[in-house]
């Protein structure tokens, strides 16, 4: 396959970005999606050899987050076409296939686009602040040692399945980065409603709620106006409904204050 | 020169050593913790419940990650699950039965003392991760269930559908968040460690890049952890994650901690095969799916013809013509030998011919059995992800066809040696994980990574460094001014200046991909004497080539993953050539370690107790040195040793 790409370029958080566009050829249609940006990129370190290229302010290769290429450890996060994660249902942008392109195709790729993520370099970003907004409250608080048996509290297992259904976000960042309003909404409910679900995290639920969002209001990210474009770009398909979840705990807490 | 290596596994009964040794050994008042500093790098599940459980006790901690965040380390993509001797299936397991089958797993080359206590924990890794609130499988009753992995004939693998890593790393992240909002661990994300500064002969912190910068950093620590996993990336294509690597514990066996039995490395049998020569990684399919799913080639040579060129389907053969060979070479553990029979037997299969996929190097992973048998709701339920997983990369419904697959590098048993306090040859530098070598021999049993990685962790580091830490409560705070922080600075903003001024023609992948080569074809799946020797000197002729010809853009100031590449590609060109080594001088198979020259007429590996009953702990010797060979003799005291049988 031969390609047209047109990639956001941007040397550090402090300077103005711009698109560039570059042509990449004798794509295999199996390759992924990070495969074929690593045959670009190794034209592009080989172009840096170049003195003409070198003339005209070669950038150098582009530089994009990836790591498990397996689609589990949310490290990857471009905007495709338009589309968090690129033009395929549920999946992450390292699972996606240059099958699902046509030849001659043209490819706008973006990073994520969000004020709770500066961009660093390229197509990377700084997703510090979903570290930040766990750190508020994103867990249960217990020492290591001295808890009960694991079997000594039964969970009704469709509990715990929905408990599992949320846990699944991988912390990408493609739910803010879609959302019209930059909310971060999607990810600090999938945290809240997996705890909360559980006896073991149910104590601290209300707590948990206000204090995540507290902290996901500070850092900038928008509020949720139920548009429900996250569900839809979440690569593993995270439903609303814990939002709903998370919007009867922080009530509650709102309520005893 | 043997008295450097002292395992300090204490005398007595298997079964109270371990209660035994924390009875003896010493501990730091809550008021003196306060005063001492411990780095920690890598945030996997050993690296995140080591900072978490440390920073609980009143330590300041110090973690360094190479990513965005702690929670992306590659112990999240572990899919299957983590083994515990719960016994909860009622089908007579206990301690010693699972210390018994990671000792026989690991084919006789871990020390016992260190597995019994592994195994003596693993029930409390598993309590704390439900208090944590990992969302575990369950059944209707509302009790935890269990599934079964390769090498073992119960059931005791704790699962959360196919991502139980990733639930296991979301809890000791939590935990570690959780510390870091309390101010006793301070994060550092997107720094790599580039080297261990040693004063007066102790591990004094580290030297960092921070990745987004470019700046070079001195931090300083009473103690230093390594917990960066393994070196299985050393093969190019592999299944760990891209930015995996092993340079922090390569800069750790510069400085003088032994680097123990290298040439282990895991060869897991069930792969997404390889698709041509633009691929960059290779992706799991998990041992779990081994539960239900049966292996098969076709018997018949034409059969295989026809499917290599697509004019039949692998579901159109018959059931008289498939030769389902690990039901049929190993009865009593079938589709659940251990990983590295299975991938050998596939081997085996695809070298007589019989490999399907146009490449000939691939056999099928079959459900239709259990779909029959179970329905597709509960082979959907117990294997979801992983079936979408397989046909978003290969294009191909696994529920109506059989999935391909093929063995790949997945895991190093080997790594930095470590006594039963799990500190390395250097005072005051610990190794935990992957990153060490202790307790899985020449082979790791499915779910006992994950089990290692938490043990280490949570339930043994937070009490052996208090040990040593106990002497140190006096040492006043480590003061990076020390010429020693300085020398080891310079060593490294040397190094990375030397990487730009080559400024030669080649990417740093394009060494990295024929390092790649030599390390599967002649240090991988199978090894022999005149294969090993030629990786040798082409590994060197590699390395050489690299320091002249190698190209990095851009600058050291900036963001810059090709430097970061170099600067990991060029110690896996040292690290490469000691696995070789190492494979060269055991001249035996055992686990993951095939010597052709090895084999019983029957095609199973033949291990020589009586020559290689013992760890190799290679030192550092200094450059174009050949580094110093020490031996950990292994004595079995409570198990008989015997030849590992998988068929009845």
């Amino acid at each position: 396959m031969n390609l047209t790409l047109k990639i956001w370029r941007q040397a550090n958080a402090k300077a103005r970005g711009a698109f560039e566009t570059y042509n990449v050829s004798d794509i295999s249609p199996d390759s992924s999606f990070l495969e074929m940006l690593d045959i670009l990129n190794l034209q592009l370190v080989r172009a840096g050899k170049d003195p003409v290229v070198v003339e005209k302010g070669c950038r150098g290769p582009v530089a994009f987050d990836h790591d498990c290429r397996e689609g589990i450890c949310g490290m990857c996060s471009l905007y495709i076409n338009g589309r968090a994660h690129g033009p395929d249902d549920d999946i992450t942008t390292c699972q996606l296939h240059m099958r699902k392109f046509k030849d001659g195709d043209t490819i706008t790729i973006e990073p994520w686009r969000s004020a709770g993520f500066p961009v660093v370099k390229d197509l990377v970003v700084d997703r510090g602040a979903y570290d930040k907004i766990l750190q508020a409250g994103g867990f249960i608080s217990v020492n290591t040692g001295g808890v009960p048996d694991a079997n000594a509290i039964p969970i009704p297992k469709p509990k715990a399945d929905e408990s599992m259904d949320a846990a699944a976000c991988i912390g990408c960042g493609a739910c803010a980065a879609t959302c019209k309003n930059g909310s971060a909404m999607l990810f600090v409910a999938a945290r809240v409603s997996s705890l909360a679900l559980l006896p073991q995290g149910k104590m601290e639920a209300a707590r948990r709620a206000k204090a995540m969002v507290a902290k996901m209001d500070e850092l900038g990210f928008g509020a949720c106006t139920n548009t429900q474009a996250c569900e839809a770009e979440c690569p593993k398909g995270i439903s609303v409904a814990h939002i709903a979840r998370l919007n009867r705990e922080f009530l509650s807490a709102k309520l005893k204050d | 020169m043997a008295e450097k290596l002292i395992s300090k596994a204490p005398e007595g009964p298997l079964a109270e050593k371990w209660t035994r040794h924390k009875a003896n050994i010493r501990v730091v008042s809550p008021a003196n913790k306060r005063k001492l500093d411990i780095i920690v790098v890598g945030t996997g599940l050993g690296g995140a419940s080591a900072a978490a459980a440390l920073g609980e006790l009143g330590y300041n901690v110090k973690i360094f990650c190479i990513s965005d965040s702690p929670r992306r380390a590659h112990s999240i993509a572990a899919q299957g699950g983590i083994n515990a001797a719960k016994n909860y299936q009622n089908d007579n397991d206990s301690v010693y039965r699972l210390f018994y089958d990671t000792i026989k797993g690991g084919d006789y080359r871990a020390r016992e003392a260190n597995v019994y206590r592994l195994a003596e924990v693993s029930n409390l890794i598993i309590d704390q991760c439900v208090a944590q609130g990992v969302p575990f499988a369950r059944d209707y009753g509302g009790l935890l269930d269990n599934r079964s992995f390769g090498g073992a004939q119960v059931s005791r693998t704790f699962y959360a559908r196919g991502q139980t890593g990733q639930q296991l790393l979301l809890g000791a992240y939590a935990a570690l968040n959780r510390q870091v909002a309390k101010g006793s661990v301070k994060s550092y994300p997107r720094h790599e460690m580039l080297d261990v500064v040693m004063i007066d002969g102790k591990a004094r912190g580290i030297i960092a890049r921070n990745l987004v910068t470019g700046e070079v950093e001195r931090h300083g620590a009473h103690a230093v952890v390594i917990a960066t996993g393994g070196y299985g990336n050393v093969h190019f294509l592999s299944t760990n994650a891209m930015n995996s690597n092993g340079s922090a514990a390569w800069q750790a066996y510069k400085r003088g901690a032994m680097f123990a039995n290298p040439c282990f490395a895991q060869i897991h049998p069930t792969c997404i095969p390889v698709h041509g020569d633009q691929q960059s990684k290779l992706t799991l399919m998990s041992e779990s799916l081994r539960n239900d799913g049966r292996i098969w080639v076709p018997k018949k040579k034409e059969d295989v013809e026809k499917l290599r060129k697509r004019q039949i389907k692998a579901s159109q053969i018959p059931e008289e013509d498939r030769d389902y060979y690990l039901e049929r070479r190993y009865p009593a553990f079938g589709n659940l030998v251990p990983r590295d029979v299975a991938s050998r037997a596939a081997k085996e299969r695809c070298d007589a011919g019989f490999g399907v996929n146009e490449t000939g190097l691939a056999v099928y992973l079959d459900f239709s059995t259990a779909i029959k048998r179970l329905g597709k709701h509960v082979i959907e339920e117990r294997y979801g992800n992983l079936f979408q997983m397989y046909e978003k990369i290969v294009d191909v419904n696994p529920y109506e066809e059989p999935m391909m697959i093929y063995p790949a590098i997945h895991y190093t048993m080997g790594g930095l040696w470590v006594d039963y306090n799990l500190m390395t040859t250097v005072s005051g530098l610990y190794a935990i994980g992957e990153a060490n070598f202790s307790d899985h021999g020449g082979n790791r049993l499915g779910a006992s990574a994950l089990m290692q990685g938490l043990a280490d962790g949570y339930f043994i580091l937070p009490y052996t460094i208090g040990d040593y830490l106990a002497s140190e409560i006096q040492s006043k705070k480590v003061d990076t001014n020390n010429p020693a922080f300085e020398a080891a600075e310079k060593k490294v903003t040397d190094k990375i200046a030397v990487l730009f001024a080559i400024n030669g023609k080649q990417p740093v992948d394009y060494f990295h991909k024929k390092l790649g080569n030599i390390m599967w074809n002649e240090v991988g799946m199978a090894r022999n004497e005149a294969g090993l020797k030629k990786a040798i000197a082409e590994i060197k002729a590699i390395r050489d080539e690299f320091w002249h010809d190698v190209f990095v853009p851009n600058t050291k100031e900036e963001f810059n993953q090709e430097l970061e590449k170099a600067l990991r590609v060029a110690d896996f060109l040292e690290l490469g050539e000691l696995m070789a080594t190492d494979a060269l001088n055991r001249k035996e198979s055992c686990g993951g370690h095939l010597r052709e020259e090895m084999q019983t007429e029957d095609g199973e590996a033949k291990r020589d107790d009586a020559n290689f009953m013992y760890v190799t702990a290679w030192e550092y010797a200094g450059r174009d040195k050949a580094p110093i060979m020490h031996k950990e003799p292994l004595n079995y005291e409570f198990v008989k040793v015997a030849t590992r049988n998988y068929k009845d």
